[in-house]
């Protein structure tokens, strides 16, 4: 039972790892800021579940359960609000690339107020 | 002060005490107490504004809203992550504007965060006076993605009205009250 669990354990911490590379590498590759906002702040929070979940498999303590608990939930709190801060400024400041743009339905809103 | 109110600070006493117990990873007495005194001096000093919820919680669709959240959050990060290590293909994305059809503050503020969760869609600015949300989507490739995500925003939104939403919500959904 130990075994099996150390297994899921380290499966889940070895994905974790893996999709927070990928947000390492998209931040790197993304052209413009808004699609970075979505590697700095998204593959994270499931990387960032999955390895917590693998460390409460592995140590499978209340104690340590509980904070981990508390990290993911603040975490998948504070994300989005911390995205829409960023987000947000940075489109007013016109840092967003026009070019990359399908559609801008803001700036259309904008241009009516 | 109303009832109502009162109600709201204990509900946000308790959570907090909740939250001071976990920081401590011990359930004793001292623990419980200490919890409670600083939950009650932290709303004292730090009111909130009043949250007006007049929900109710219908514990299957909870189930439902958290599965299809969760394997969203799945598949959206797989996504992402794919197109991390895709060359030679710069992503292109769209700003689309989304009219919630039931704008409660509660509810914007919801649809808003599951939204942001989920890889994929970014939330730009909020207009809450006429409750639309302004969604940045990545990897647009054309019009038809662009009202298919449309469409899921707004499938995500009644999802969480029919998990926590009041009887007024799900009026404005269109269907029947339960």
């Amino acid at each position: 039972m130990t075994g099996v669990l150390d297994v899921v354990a380290g499966v889940c911490l070895i994905v974790g790892a893996l999709l927070s590379l990928s947000a390492g590498m998209a931040l790197m590759r993304f052209p413009d800021l808004l699609s970075r906002m979505h590697a700095a702040t998204k593959p994270q929070v499931l990387g960032l579940l999955l390895v917590l979940t693998g460390c409460a498999l592995r140590l499978r303590d209340a104690v340590d359960i509980t904070t981990l608990l508390l990290v993911a939930v603040f975490s998948m709190a504070t994300a989005p609000v911390a995205a829409h801060m960023i987000g947000r400024a940075g489109y007013r400041a016109g840092l967003a690339r026009k070019d990359l743009l399908v559609l801008d339905e803001l700036r259309e809103a904008d241009d009516r107020r | 002060m109303t009832g109502g109110r009162w109600r709201d600070r204990g509900v946000a006493a308790l959570g907090l005490t909740v939250i001071w117990v976990l920081l401590w990873g011990s359930f004793t007495p001292l623990t419980m107490v200490g919890g409670v005194v600083v939950a009650v001096i932290v709303l004292t000093v730090f009111p909130l504004p009043p949250v007006t919820y007049a929900g109710r919680i219908h514990p299957l669709s909870v189930l439902r809203f958290a599965g299809r959240f969760l394997t969203d959050m799945v598949l959206a990060s797989a996504q992402v992550a794919a197109l991390a290590f895709r060359f030679g293909h710069v992503p292109r994305s769209a700003v689309i504007a989304v009219p919630l059809r039931a704008p409660s503050d509660l509810g914007l503020t919801m649809t808003a965060e599951a939204l942001s969760l989920v890889p994929g869609s970014l939330i730009v600015d909020v207009d809450r006076k006429r409750g639309i949300l302004f969604v940045h989507v990545l990897d647009v490739s054309g019009p038809d993605s662009v009202e298919r995500f449309r469409q899921d925003v707004l499938d995500l939104e009644s999802r969480i009205i029919h998990a926590f939403g009041s009887p007024a919500e799900r009026h404005a959904l269109g269907e029947v009250p339960a």
